[in-house]
């Protein structure tokens, strides 16, 4: 399976490229110069365009080259917080349109890393994943607004700072829904599976637009908005060292950091679940079902687990979405979202954490910053001249992007970029770092 | 060889009395014309009964509930050829190869559009106008079952043959990518031709609705209608049943059908070729989608190039309804699924007092029906139980 992971596979020149820069003081150096110099070009040139793309992409690939080479897990660290902490946040000063993309590129690598826990660990596809998210998303948006008051007459928002204890909401909501749509469809298997969750959520978002009647509850299609944000506590703090930025870069500040931070956690459960005893026995039922019956695996607690883990971190990102969005509304959680995050998870490598984080980033500025900026490119050549269809425009045509992608990966390499390195491990395990350590530390 | 293997089962076929053979392919219809009305009794029975508890409260509900009643009853079976007929598709396609084509959907709205296509020009050379309605009809039926039967080969060989033995999961997401592809692929070319995104699909005047009835109430009279474009749709989906069930059950390509669904290996050692006879599966599934698509399209009125995906997942409920792999149990199970559609279309909103909006309720009802099914009786109405295999 791990064919061409870049510590084993390579031949030759590549081979030897990567035993120097992989390990020792080689190692060192390559990940100090690489990302000097990224950030020397992201922050020297910070203006939107297609190049300061390609080294954003550059940027953040650093962390999983940090991952994949062999250093000090002390040094592994440091690296990935001056990168991800401090070159990035302040990237983000100088063009807060990246921030904004690192934020959502998070949210995705937590909903991905979600999905991968049914999808990858489990082997339950789950084509209605974004209900779960639409869930969290809408109890912290009806709480936080009016809304909860045409709902119950009489109740008022609750106070913003409880936003943090909604966090928390949302992630055992998410749970109990998870829970929820896993009972009925234990019995299902593969194909059929797939369908009914689909069919979930589509009923969940069919609701989010017909419950404004007979109670108003999610306010229909005109969705909610002024949600709201949770105070600013370390504002304060700040201004005493000299910040001084306004309100809404703040708040894209506080959203990137906590959105960081539950990535991180997120990482750190999901890694330590995939190796434990319930982690074997989700792999036990993808592999073969009525071998793990056979083991003594208690099927149904582990697949509604499985299900209330995965949908958990969606309900979490929810809360936090709604809140860093100020406005949702139902086809925020169509189909299409589902599809594109079960596309990460499949890009970047079924099962495997980094390769679920890799797909997440990479679908994420696929889609924020490469097609746009290849619509811009094509809107030049079309105004120099070239014959380009006046109404084709590529951000319109995600579907096609990601249908193409889900193809092409079934056909050529179903495993993903990355793909999990199970028996990798088992044949390094000596030389091997524990790789759910570096990934806690590094992304 | 492949023709001493094949010269007993030519026998085996001419010894069968006609009387047999027309049990064969008769049989479906009499089934389905039991379900039809079993199935228009129960719901008719059960809103009857509800209005009458209903009534007590406020009198209007029960004659208003009656009097609506047959012209519900027309809109389930209009609705419930149409699921049926994409079901038969999904069916034809699973029965093979035990995977569902999650592209049917699409297959079926590329059939719509190839309609609005062939009356946008149509229309454009003046021909419409002094066409009969019928030779339209067919005309385009054939045109988007050649076009919607050929992409779903195409499909099949460029997405799904490469992974015929990978496991089950993916093939399923090389068919979901199948589906977006095709949804974008033709909003790429219906937006940059003079259709649209909304492609209107113009037809030569089919004359007046029928009325069935009139059913008084006060001092208005409700008609029961049925329009003509509904009467070409059913008799065409009944027609496309009889010529299917024809062709699995009498034929000998219709041997090889399901011989290579019940075994694939053996059907292959008896000289069947199996990749075509999946080919020709897959053509004549998406020919089935492309002819209801195209009806579909007329009956609207306008296509657009996501309008087959709800239409797909609910006749994959009905092909799950009716047992998956079952002709006629496709059938069945649209049928049903039709009424049950249109009478929680209709009565949602009058028994609860307009609190509940009934047409977007229609879609949970249908796919509340999925996990029931698949819950209770996953073998459907007219499966057989399997056991599964380890």
């Amino acid at each position: 399976m791990a064919t061409s992971s870049p510590q084993t596979g390579g031949t030759g020149a590549w081979d030897r490229l990567s035993r120097l820069l992989g390990r020792g003081p080689g190692g060192y150096a390559f990940l100090s110069l690489y990302l000097l110099i990224t950030s020397l070009m992201l922050l020297l040139n910070p203006r939107t365009s297609l190049l300061t793309d390609i080294v954003f992409i550059l940027f953040l690939l650093l962390v999983l080259i940090i991952y994949r080479t062999r250093v000090h897990l002390g040094f592994k660290v440091a690296l990935g917080m001056v990168a991800l902490g401090v070159v990035l946040p302040y990237f983000g000063t100088l063009n807060p349109y990246y921030i904004d993309v690192a934020t959502q590129a998070g949210i995705y690598v937590a909903l991905a890393l979600g999905l991968n826990v049914v999808v990858g660990f489990a082997g339950l596809l789950d084509l209605g994943y974004v209900a779960f998210y639409a869930v969290g998303a809408y109890i912290w948006s009806i709480f936080s607004t009016p809304q909860i008051s045409t709902m119950i007459s009489g109740a008022v928002p609750v106070p913003s700072v409880w936003f943090y204890g909604f966090i928390l909401v949302g992630l055992m909501i998410g749970g109990v829904f998870g829970v929820l749509l896993g009972l009925p469809v234990l019995r299902l298997r593969g194909d059929y599976l797939a369908i009914v969750t689909l069919g979930f959520g589509e009923v969940i978002r069919v609701l989010a637009e017909n419950l404004d009647k007979p109670i108003n509850i999610t306010n229909g299609a005109q969705g909610i908005k002024d949600i709201a944000r949770p105070p600013l506590f370390f504002s304060g703090a700040l201004t005493a060292i000299g910040l001084k930025l306004d309100d809404n870069q703040l708040y894209q500040f506080f959203f990137y950091f906590l959105v960081l931070v539950i990535v991180l956690i997120t990482v750190m459960i999901v890694g330590r679940l995939k190796n434990s005893r319930i982690g074997r026995a989700w792999t036990a039922i993808r592999e073969d079902e009525t071998a793990a019956i056979a083991q003594g695996i208690p099927l149904v607690r582990m697949k509604l687990m499985a299900f209330g883990v995965g949908a958990s971190f969606a309900g979490t990102m929810g809360v936090v979405f709604a809140a860093k969005q100020l406005f949702i509304n139902p086809p925020t959680f169509d189909l299409l979202t589902s599809i594109s995050i079960l596309s990460m998870v499949i890009l970047g490598g079924l099962g495997n954490i980094p390769g679920v984080i890799l797909g997440a980033v990479l679908v994420t500025l696929l889609n924020l910053n490469i097609l746009p900026r290849i619509a811009e490119i094509l809107r030049s050549a079309k105004s120099a001249g070239l014959p380009i269809p006046q109404s084709f425009d590529p951000t319109q045509y995600q579907r096609l992007l990601f249908g193409l992608l889900l193809i092409l990966m079934m056909i050529f390499r179903p495993e993903g970029i990355l793909p999990e390195d199970r028996r990798r491990q088992e044949l390094h395990e000596d030389e091997d770092e524990p790789s759910e350590e570096s990934a806690e530390a590094t992304t | 060889m492949a023709a001493e293997a094949k010269a007993p089962t030519r026998r085996v076929s001419s010894q069968r009395t006609l009387a047999e053979l027309l049990r064969v392919i008769f049989l479906p219809l009499g089934q389905l014309f039991v379900f039809t009305v079993g199935s228009a009794a129960v719901l008719g029975l059960i809103v009857v009964v509800l209005a009458f508890l209903l009534s007590r409260s406020d009198p209007k509900i029960f004659e208003t509930a009656v009097a609506i009643l047959p012209q519900v009853i027309i809109d389930g079976i209009v609705r419930g050829f149409l699921f049926a007929t994409i079901a038969l598709g999904y069916t034809m396609v699973y029965g093979v190869l035990e995977f569902i084509n999650f592209a049917h959907g699409e297959i079926f709205m590329v059939g719509g559009f190839v309609g609005a296509g062939v009356a946008y020009l149509l229309n454009q050379w003046g021909v419409m106008s002094t066409m009969p309605a019928l030779l339209f009809v067919i005309i385009a039926v054939i045109l988007g079952m050649t076009v919607s039967g050929l992409l779903a080969m195409g499909t099949e060989r460029i997405a799904y043959r490469p992974l015929r033995n990978a496991p089950r999961l993916v093939p399923l997401i090389s068919a979901i990518g199948m589906s977006l592809v095709l949804q974008d692929t033709v909003r790429m070319i219906s937006t940059n031709t003079p259709l649209g995104f909304n492609a209107r699909f113009e037809t030569p005047d089919f004359g007046k609705a029928f009325q069935l009835a009139s059913i008084p109430l006060g001092e208005r009279s409700i008609p029961v209608l049925i329009g003509p474009k509904a009467v070409i749709f059913i008799v065409a989906a009944l027609l496309m049943l009889l010529a299917l069930n024809y062709l699995v059950n009498a034929t000998r390509l219709g041997k090889a059908i399901r011989a290579v669904a019940q075994d694939r290996a053996t059907a292959s050692l008896m000289g069947i070729n199996v990749n075509q006879i999946i080919s020709l599966t897959f053509l004549i599934g998406g020919a089935l989608g492309g002819a209801a698509g195209v009806l579909f399209g007329m009956n609207i009125g306008t296509v657009n190039p996501y309008m087959g995906f709800i239409p797909g997942i609910k006749a994959f409920t009905a092909a799950v309804l009716g047992g998956i792999g079952n002709i006629t149990g496709a059938m069945v199970g649209g049928i049903v699924l039709g009424f049950l559609e249109a009478f929680v279309a209709s009565y949602l909103s009058l028994f609860t007092g307009g609190a509940f909006s009934g047409a977007s309720y229609a879609d949970i009802a249908a796919f509340s029906i999925l996990i029931l099914i698949l819950i209770f009786r996953p073998e459907g109405l007219l499966g057989e139980a399997t056991t599964q295999k380890v």
